[in-house]
This record gives C-alpha cells, structure tokens and sequence, in this order.
C-alpha cells in the first residue's frame, strides 16, 4: 500500500517537524509580498540529510519543492505553489566554523544576516551585504535572491562574498560548488547559484567571505530643497571619484514618517536628504569627507551634519532602516518596488514614478541606494479602499516600464520571483530568456525546485506551466 | 563591424575559434577563425561603466579610464574579451575585486549563430539567471563575447609597492586591505593603494621597502585554496609567485587537471551540451575535457 506524502515526510524527519495545521500552511504560504501560494507540508529539517530526504520524498510523490528562510523577500520568490512541500531552513541556524586568517566562514543557511556580523564582531570582521531586512533575512535567503543593501555600493552585492555552497540538487544529490579556491577553473556554478531564487536546489551550507571593518567610518546628513538636487549631487559625487560606502537618499514624504518613527534628527522641511557613509583608512576617510562637504554645498545643500559618534550614526541608520515600519502609521499597505536606472536618469525617472503615482492617486515615497541608481518608490495605501489594488498594480506596472525605458533594469536586489516573471521580456530577447531556462534544465529538469518563478512561461518551447490558480489575491 | 555580421562571421555550423591577441593561450589552431567586434561604444565615468567590442584591447580601455581617474579590475594586456573568458584579475585583486565580479552585461553569439544578452546595463542587477557569472572564465565554450559592459571604478589616488623579506602573514595582519600581497616563498610583496597619507602610515607598519612594482609573473596561473596557498607555493619546487588571500598562485608550470567532483562534472557537461551540442565554439577549450582527477 503506498503512504501519503505527509507521512514519508514525517517517517524522515519527525513528526513534530512537519507541520500540516491550518495556521501554519497559511503562514508558511506567503512571503513578504501579496502573494499567497498553497502549500501542503511544511518541513523543518535539521541536517543537509533531512534537506535531502524532503527534496527526495517530494521528488517521489511528483510534487514540487520550494526552500525558504525567514521570508522576508518582496518579489514571491518563496511563494510555494499549489501542493509544493515547503523545506523551512530557519532552524539550520549554526555558524559551522570561522577561518580568521583567511577571512571566511561556514555558515547554515538559517543564520540570520545581522547574527552572522555579530558573531564576528570579535574579530573585527563583518559580512558586508546589509539588507534592510537584515535582523530577519537569513543568509540562505541572501543567497537565492543576491541580496543587496546599502553597503553594496562600495562592497557589491551578495554573489561577491560568497565562496562557496552546499546544496541538495533536484535530483536529490548532494554537492558543494565552489570552496575555498575562489578562483576555480572552468564554469562558476557557485557564481551562477547564487541568484537563482531557489530554482537550482536547496542551499544547504555557505561558505561566507568576511570583510574587516573600517578603521574610520563618517556618517553625513544632506539636506536638499529639491529632489532634483539630491539627485544631482549623488552624480556628482560618483563623479568626483569618491566611491562612499553608502549613499542612500529619502524624499521628503518618507523623511516625515520616519522621524517621526524613529527620532533620529532627519531634517523634515528638507525635501531630499542624502545619507552619505564614507568608511576606510582615516585620511581617506576625510579628504572625502570634506569631498563631499563641497561638493553638497556647491548643489544647494540647505544643510549638512555629520555625525558625531557611532551612537549617532546607528541613530541615522536605524531610521534608515525602519522606513517601511514607520509607514504603518500612514496607512496599512505598502508595495515597495525596486528597480535600477542609470545614475544620470535618477532626476527624470523618479519625476515620472511622482507623476504615475499621481494619477493613480496613489501616496508614494522614495527611500533608496541612490548611489548605484536603485530605486525603492514605496506605494501607500489601504487595501479595503475599493478598486485600489488595481491602481498599486497598474502604477507598478508602470514604473517598471519607465525604469526599463529609461536604460534600466527590473531589478537591483530583490529578484524577479512571481512579482516580475512577466516583466522579463521587457529586457530579455525568447533567445535569451531561452538560454536561462536552459541553464535551469542543467539543475532541473523536472522543474520541481521552486517551479514558476524567474521565468515566463514558454522560456523553453516544452514548457508549459503556469500559474496556480488564486496566486494574486 | 556590428553584433549582426559578427554572428554571421560565426554562422550556425561547423567549428570556430575567436582570436584576439594572442596574449592568453591564442585560437585554437586549425580551425575557422573569427574576431570580435572592437572600440570603446560609450563611456561615461559618472555611471562608472563602459561599453565596448570584446575585441577592444586592454590598453585602449586603460588608456581612456585614465583620463577619467578610473580603472577596470582586469588583467593588463590582450583584450578585454580574453580577460573576461579566462577571467583574468589584476595582480591587485585582493583589493580591486575579481573579473567575474566586473562584467555587468554581454551581448554574444551562441552555438547557434544567435546574438543574446547577459545580464543589463546597471552597476546593480538581479533580474533573472545571471550568464554572465557563465561566461567569465567560459574560455569562449559558452557563447562567443561580442560586446560587453564592465564596472569601472574610481582610480585610487596613489599606488606603492613595497617588499622585504616580512611573511605574508605577519604583513596582512597588520595591514588594513591592501591591494595585493605576493609572496615567491623567500621575498614578499605589498601594493598599497589610496589616499597618500594612508599609504605612508600603512607602509610605515609592516615593515617593507619601498620598490618599482610587482616581480614578473610565471606564464601559468593555477587556482589553490585560500588556506593552501604557502603549502602548495612552497611544494612546487619551481619559481612561482603566489597572490595571498586571492588563491592564484602564477607558476612557471601548468597545474595538473583540476579535481572536480563526479557531481560537479555532471553539470559542466550538461552546461556544455546544452549551450553547444556540438562542441562547435572554441573546440577543445572545455577544461574537463580530458580526464578529471576525481577524488
């Protein structure tokens, strides 16, 4: 007689770890987005063997699979579709050894971004990829979607300080792809794995590159009468030569909320600040200091504070952070975008994202990596207002297309996931989108780790799925 | 010459070999010949990227980043299309990052004939499965690079090198980031790089005199782990200089077949099938085509 599903998964693991209750599937059925997904068992292994047996069992019964950490992502990325077994990896959470010399770590996949910086703080190390979301993502998340943050625009995103991955195949093999050789012969499939959103497999261990903290570190303040002007001057000091470390910008309307959040001293009659973090030897770390200073008045700076101490600076960042917590006070609902335009375009493109939202009648605010052009315009509104869901999408819609006609890209760190999938033949050729989906095939060619996202349907001429029904809500 | 007669150079069957100048292993001989597409298309220093033929040469985009204040962390010489497909980083990679890390968009030519494109445009990017990550050290068996957008970035202010007979280890210690540190088993080598006063305070630290440049690399570039690097340095017996902290280690001779796991070479294998059937790009450059060492 053959057994159910959710029985060999229980016979795997145990019966405490895997979940089937109600609360449980619906919570485990989302993400961070407004998408909802159907899932049928949620799994809770505790060694790549466990990953390996859910991959397997899951394989048997001919259903899918979807990995996922703390579920922090925006783009549905971890969103399982209908009938999938869900391999939660939050409770893999061990730093596995730490190589001071050589500056790197093993890591499971369930520590969180924040925790492994912490634990090397001792060592004067960090790991320099800082999601906003870096107190819940977790590493293996960081690695499915090559996150970003702030402090990627000197260091690079996350695929540059990963080394190496362990991972279960969809075949149910085990693998370790890259290492402490970071400079392999042949094809990067540690390169290529990372940012793959979970299609490849289930990432089982990481191989983390540690980066020393700065010697000196300033934080400044600029404030602008304009959003022109903010923009203007990141141009300027990109083309100054100065690289700062970080180089954020908010607007004026997501200013308010978060000071009044957070009480870090943003300046609320400005109408654009920057956040400028310039970090390295202390000279250096000067000169752009006082780089920057010229640089802000020479484009109108209403004002520029540095700030005084690390107190100070975590005050700033933690504002910083917390802006799409202090929007909850506004109204109930946000849909945060993320696209990437051309430094140059930064001006004209957000007059357009101002203009959409508009007539939309749609609140948006703009807090984003203004140093590598990432764009973060943050849609407001409450979901029970009739008819609005439509207008969040359709102003998304077109923001996308603004950024993709403006010489951008549909995404700078958050993926494309089920959120963008359709997006994709906005930049990609079918021939393209055709060799992507044959690198997929490589990895899966059953499509069964996290089938659906990334790619359109009809990448490959014999690809044929599609949607559950009720994805969107 | 243009991405669409360049494709047609390549055509749809048959084997063909790309050549650039011959700085890194050359074309494969006996076989159809094309050449890249070359000359800077657009660069603005401001967007810290340019867009160029991958037959332009490394000196040409040196010679206009200089004029910027920038660099490209690529290995001199050749072209920057040889530098990408055999990922070749600057002797500076400790502090400039690795070639992968610095080809942000490709358009080539696919076993097929077919122009496509990797990546975007953007100093920031994750839309869809990077080929980009692919092609870097692909040696041409991928697709064929016909024009690429590279990351440039901020030229450091100074750059000084200095040697002595202090180890590796003890210099790394002390030093915050530099830009390379180079050992050949008896002398060791630092770059240090950024603003002046740093520089000298740095190099006051560990202890080395100051010197011209870099010695003179070995031919052969072997890839070693991290924490294996002054063993296999010191096993070798032959002249060879070692990049500490980078994992390449520059020899006078060729590093034996790479070890790859039976697994791993599965997927190469099934990447090169998929992409090129029929082996017809750069024939003969697959690196696992001979015997593997497996263990």
């Amino acid at each position: 007689m053959s057994t159910t599903l959710v029985d060999d998964l229980r016979f795997a693991l145990s019966p405490d770890r895997v979940r089937t209750d109600a609360t449980e599937l619906f919570l485990y059925g989302r993400d961070a987005s407004n998408m909802v997904g159907a899932a049928v068992a949620i799994c809770f292994p505790l060694t790549t063997v466990e990953v390996q047996s859910c991959v397997l069992t899951a394989r048997r019964h001919g259903v899918p699979f979807v990995a996922r950490g703390s579920g922090t992502g925006l783009a549905g990325g971890a969103v399982p579709p209908e009938g999938a077994v869900v391999i939660v990896l939050t409770k893999m959470n061990r730093v596995l050894s730490v190589d001071i010399a050589n500056r790197m770590a093993w890591v499971e996949p369930g520590v969180l971004n924040l925790d492994l910086s912490k634990h090397m703080a001792a060592h004067g190390l960090h790991f320099a990829p800082d999601p906003s979301s870096q107190q819940s993502c977790t590493i293996g998340g960081n690695v499915a979607n090559n996150s970003g943050g702030p402090h990627c625009l000197a260091e690079g995103v996350t695929n540059g300080h990963i080394l190496g991955v362990e991972m279960v195949l969809p075949s149910g093999e085990i693998i370790e792809l890259g290492g402490t050789a970071p400079e392999p012969i042949g094809f990067d499939l540690r390169g290529v794995v990372v940012g793959s959103e979970g299609m490849l497999g289930v990432v089982t261990r990481v191989l983390v590159k540690l980066t020393p903290n700065p010697p000196a570190v300033k934080t400044m303040l600029l404030a602008f009468a304009s959003t022109g002007a903010g923009a203007t001057t990141v141009s300027a000091i990109i083309a100054a030569g100065i690289l700062p470390a970080a180089l954020e910008m908010m607007d004026a309307p997501i200013t308010r909320a978060v000071e009044a959040f957070a009480h870090a001293g943003f300046p609320t009659d400005a109408e654009a600040v920057l956040i400028v973090e310039v970090d390295g030897l202390p000279h250096a770390v000067a000169d752009a200091v006082e780089r920057v200073r010229v640089i802000g008045d020479a484009h109108g700076a209403t004002s520029i504070r540095i700030a005084a101490d690390a107190n100070e600076r975590a005050l700033i960042w933690k504002g910083r952070k917390s802006a799409f917590g202090a929007i909850a006070q506004i109204k109930p609902n946000y849909y945060l975008h993320d696209t990437v335009v051309p430094r140059a375009k930064l001006v004209e493109v957000l007059e357009q994202v101002y203009e959409i939202a508009a007539r939309h009648d749609l609140l948006v605010m703009n807090v984003f990596h203004a140093g590598d052009g990432n764009l973060h315009p943050l849609l407001v509104f409450d979901k029970r207002e009739p008819g609005v869901l439509e207008h969040v999408h359709q102003a998304g819609d077109e923001i996308v297309a603004a950024s993709v006609a403006a010489g951008g890209v549909l995404s700078g760190e958050h993926g494309i996931g089920l959120e963008k999938r359709e997006y994709m033949s906005m930049m990609f050729s079918p021939v393209d989108l055709d060799l992507q989906a044959r690198l997929r095939d490589v990895f899966d060619p059953d499509h069964i780790s996290n089938p659906d996202k990334v790619l359109p349907a009809g990448s490959r001429c014999a690809d044929i799925d599609s949607l559950a029904p009720g994805m969107w809500i | 010459m243009d991405l669409t007669a360049f494709a047609e150079t390549i055509g749809t069957s048959g084997p063909v070999t790309i050549a650039g100048l011959s700085t890194r292993g050359g074309h494969v001989q006996g076989v159809r010949i094309v050449q890249a597409p070359s000359g800077i298309l657009e660069y603005n220093p401001a967007e810290m990227t340019l867009r160029c033929g991958a037959g332009t040469a490394m000196n040409e985009i040196e010679m206009a980043l200089l004029g910027a204040g920038q660099i490209v962390a690529l290995e001199s010489g050749g072209t920057i299309g040889g530098a990408l497909a055999t990922a070749a980083s600057d002797i500076r990679r400790l502090g400039r990052g690795p070639a992968r890390d610095t080809l942000l968009q490709a358009r080539f030519v696919t076993a097929e004939g077919l122009v496509a494109k990797a990546g975007g445009p953007t100093v920031k990017n994750v839309s869809g499965f990077d080929l980009c990550r692919l092609l870097v050290g692909s040696l041409g068996t991928i697709g064929m690079l016909g024009e690429v957008i590279v990351r440039t970035r901020p030229a450091p202010a100074v750059s000084r090198w200095f040697a002595g007979d202090a180890t590796p280890d003890s210099v790394r210690s002390k030093l915050y980031r530099p830009s390379a540190i180079l050992s050949d088993g008896r002398t060791t080598w630092v770059c240090l790089e950024g603003h002046a006063d740093d520089v000298s305070e740095q190099s006051a630290l560990c202890g080395l005199a100051e010197t011209d440049g870099p010695p003179s690399l070995p031919p052969y570039r072997w890839s070693v782990p991290l924490e294996d690097t002054l063993r296999v340095l010191t096993d070798m017996n032959a002249p060879a200089v070692a990049e500490i902290g980078v994992g390449v280690i520059h020899a006078s001779i060729e590093q034996p077949s790479p070890a790859i796991s039976p697994a791993e070479l599965v997927l190469h294998r099934s990447i090169a099938d998929l992409f090129d059937p029929t082996g017809r790009l750069n024939p003969g450059r697959f690196p696992f085509q001979t015997s593997p060492v497996v263990h």
